[in-house]
């Protein structure tokens, strides 16, 4: 009885967290900036932080990813005498699953951990404080540009991974264990669909970018103000957002192409 | 300034993000523009496509042509109904063409090939190639095989 | 009787279970500097957050130039704050800004002035303050003391209508302090603006203050001009001018009960 009691207290909390959080990303982002010019620079500076910034790190991981697939691939598949489809194998396994989900994964680590940390720093030292103190609302000049760059960056991201992927798996498969230029890459045409493929994975990073830039911001805003808060929410950040991305790819998967 | 290059290094994330988006779109998915090419469409049945996919390519002499537009089933004949796009430029497929389902290598995926036959009227838009072969299905195959095994032993 | 600016009117506030104001009334006159004293840890931030609407009273209510700034709406809010200049203890400075950035924001956010005028604004703030040279560094370069003083400059930027010091003397060499006396004595002359300062400096606030409010254990225990608590026969007001670690103004935060009856129990 006791449990069920705390269950139910456990479950009006959550609720209630996520009532909380879901207000403030409403209040962040339908508070519409006074001077649009300074919005956009403010944008510009998270874009350049929140995007540029991770660039290196996802290019490398999906070019190494992707040649580490064609290795794999290109032995599995030799087995069949189907090597040739290596390159069909490579690019739906990079658009539908690893692109976004590496990529949200690696977002997570890399740039969600630092907007909580930043934003944490910045709650820490008042800073938030100090804007509210000169009228200026600071959901609107610190969350804002921060969360809308998060959601532009991570499907961009995950497009250069995916293509990176691709790149790497050609540099392994076509020039170094010798598939066929042609038929690597007329077997994936051929399986590769623009909108049950490429559509759906930017679909699927398009919602892992909101879901890790909306637990990053806010993580950082409710953090308990002190060094130990703020390492604590940054990893609350890694640990929600990395499984955050798990049971939405479970769940998407299963919308998109569940019905086979 | 500071900033100033940060905007370049940020424009050129978003180019990099969007040609990767169109290298996947053109590259890996296919989706030409270039293959927007007149096509005609023609139809065929079959009794079992075994696994044909829509968007499959159709071939004559094992050069492309066209492909799978998309395949229903037709249920006044219990058949299958592929509807294909063929290029505007191959107008010259006798109307008495056979078609087959066929498979490249022993797991790979299903195409259709067309044999050119004798006639001289030719599939016009909207036509069907009526001489159809099925493709062949695996465990069919070998059951086939087996049932022959023990019949000719049987003798 | 003297011209009120803020009236603070049987206000209660309690963090959690600790009762930081019970029923706390005092006023802060207009184009005034009123010095807020106390010891450490009873509230005095808190009632600078409290007047400027950060926090929100149990009981009781504030009005700022007569309005209550509890029962604004947003926008109603933001549009008063925009009168008021916080200085705050940790100083508060925008890390991602320069010097110059940090003092020109307020000005760029609330005015429509060009990029000349607020430059010439904000050299003229930074150079109040001593600190025109550091104008293109930024805020993790500068030492505590220095930081305090932009930040100084930047609630005065707008030369807002009432100024909130929070302890601007901590940490200041005896010249920097000079000079912020100074300073803070000059905005009230020009401007009549209305100044509340907190701090722990006994004589540096007596010297320039026109109205004192002293707290402590949640109370006012003297408010009045710097002559009458100067003369204040109150046992506490003369243990805190005195600085005497005995008496009756407890100097130790009180302490958790249920901590030391835990230890015993086990
Ligand atoms: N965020 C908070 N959560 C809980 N309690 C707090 C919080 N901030 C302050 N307090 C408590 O409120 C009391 C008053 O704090 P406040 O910062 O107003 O003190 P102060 O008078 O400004 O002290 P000082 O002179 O040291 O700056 C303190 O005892 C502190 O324990
Ligand atoms: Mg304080």
């Amino acid at each position: 009885m006791k449990g069920l009691i705390s269950l139910g207290a456990w479950f009006f909390d959550w609720l209630e967290a996520i009532g909380r959080a879901g207000i403030f990303l409403f209040q962040s982002l339908f508070r519409l900036p006074v001077r649009w010019g300074e919005a956009v620079n403010l944008l510009v500076r998270q874009l350049y932080s929140v995007g540029v910034l991770s660039l290196v790190i996802i290019i490398v991981s999906g070019t190494f990813i992707g040649m580490v697939l064609s290795l794999q691939g290109y032995s599995i598949l030799a087995k069949f005498g189907s090597e040739d489809s290596v390159g069909q194998l490579l690019a739906l396994s990079l658009l539908r699953e690893l692109g976004p989900v590496v990529t949200a994964l690696l977002f997570a680590g890399r740039a969600g951990s630092s907007l909580t940390a930043e934003i944490g720093l910045m709650k820490a030292t008042e800073q938030l404080s100090s804007y509210e103190m000169m009228g200026v609302d600071p959901l609107r000049r610190v969350i804002a540009p921060r969360f809308i760059a998060g959601v532009i960056c991570l499907p961009l991201l995950s497009m250069v991974f995916s293509a990176a992927g691709i790149i790497g798996g050609v540099l392994v498969s076509v020039g170094w264990l010798g598939v066929s230029d042609g038929s690597f890459w007329s077997l994936m045409q051929q399986s590769v669909y623009f909108d049950t493929d490429i559509l759906n994975g930017l679909i699927k990073a398009l919602v892992f970018a909101v879901a890790i830039t909306w637990i990053s911001v806010y993580q950082g805003y409710e953090c308990v103000p002190t060094s130990e808060g703020i390492g604590k929410a940054t990893t609350r950040t890694v640990v929600l957002g990395s499984l955050a991305v798990l049971a939405l790819d479970f769940v998407l998967t299963a919308a998109m192409f569940g019905d086979f | 300034m500071r900033s100033k290059r940060a905007e370049l290094l940020v424009g050129c994330f978003i180019v990099l993000g969007l040609a990767a988006f169109v290298y996947l779109a053109v590259q890996v998915s296919g989706l030409g523009f270039s293959s927007q090419k007149d096509t005609y469409q023609i139809v065929a049945r079959f009794d079992d496509i075994g696994g044909l996919s829509e968007r499959a390519k159709v071939t004559i002499a094992g050069v492309t042509v066209g492909s799978v537009d998309s395949i229903s089933y037709d249920k006044d004949l219990y058949m299958a109904k592929v509807t294909m796009n063929i290029e505007s430029d191959v107008k010259n497929i006798p109307d008495d063409s056979s078609i087959a389902i066929l498979t490249s290598g022993l797991l790979g995926e299903k195409y259709l090939g067309i044999s050119i036959g004798a006639e001289d009227r030719m599939l016009q838009n909207g036509d069907e190639i009526h001489d159809t072969q099925s493709a062949l299905v695996l465990e069919n195959l070998i059951s086939q095989f087996l049932f022959n095994k023990t019949s000719g032993s049987d003798k | 009787m003297l011209d009120v600016y803020i009236k603070v009117q049987n206000l209660s506030f309690s963090r959690g279970d600790r009762v930081i104001y019970e029923d706390v009334s005092l006023t802060i006159p207009r184009g005034k500097i009123t010095a807020v004293m106390g010891p450490s840890g009873t509230g005095k931030t808190t009632l600078l957050r409290l007047i400027a609407a950060q926090l929100s009273p149990d009981g009781g209510e504030i009005q700022v130039d007569g309005q209550n700034v509890h029962t604004l709406s947003r926008s109603a809010l933001y549009k008063v704050r925009e009168k008021i200049g916080m200085l705050f203890q940790s100083g508060a400075l925008f890390s991602d800004m320069t010097v110059f950035e940090n003092v020109a924001f307020p000005l760029e956010e609330h005015t429509t002035l060009n990029a000349n005028e607020i430059k010439k604004i904000v050299l003229e703030k930074l150079h109040s303050v001593g600190l025109r040279g550091a104008a293109a560094l930024k805020p993790s370069e500068l030492s505590g003391g220095m930081a305090r003083r932009v930040a100084l400059a930047r609630a005065i930027a707008l030369d807002p209508e009432l100024v909130m010091f929070d302890e601007p003397f901590t940490g200041q060499d005896p010249i920097s302090k000079g000079v912020l006396v100074e300073l803070i004595r000059k905005l009230n002359a020009a401007d009549a603006i209305t100044s509340v300062l907190v701090s722990h400096d006994v004589e540096e606030s007596l010297s320039i203050a026109d109205h004192v409010c002293i707290l402590a254990g949640g109370r006012v225990i003297a408010e009045g001009t710097p002559d009458q608590i100067r003369r204040s026969e109150n046992a506490q007001v003369k243990q805190f001018l005195h600085g005497e670690p005995d008496g009756p103004v407890p100097f130790h935060y009180p302490e958790d009960l249920g901590l030391e009856q835990g230890g015993v129990s086990q």
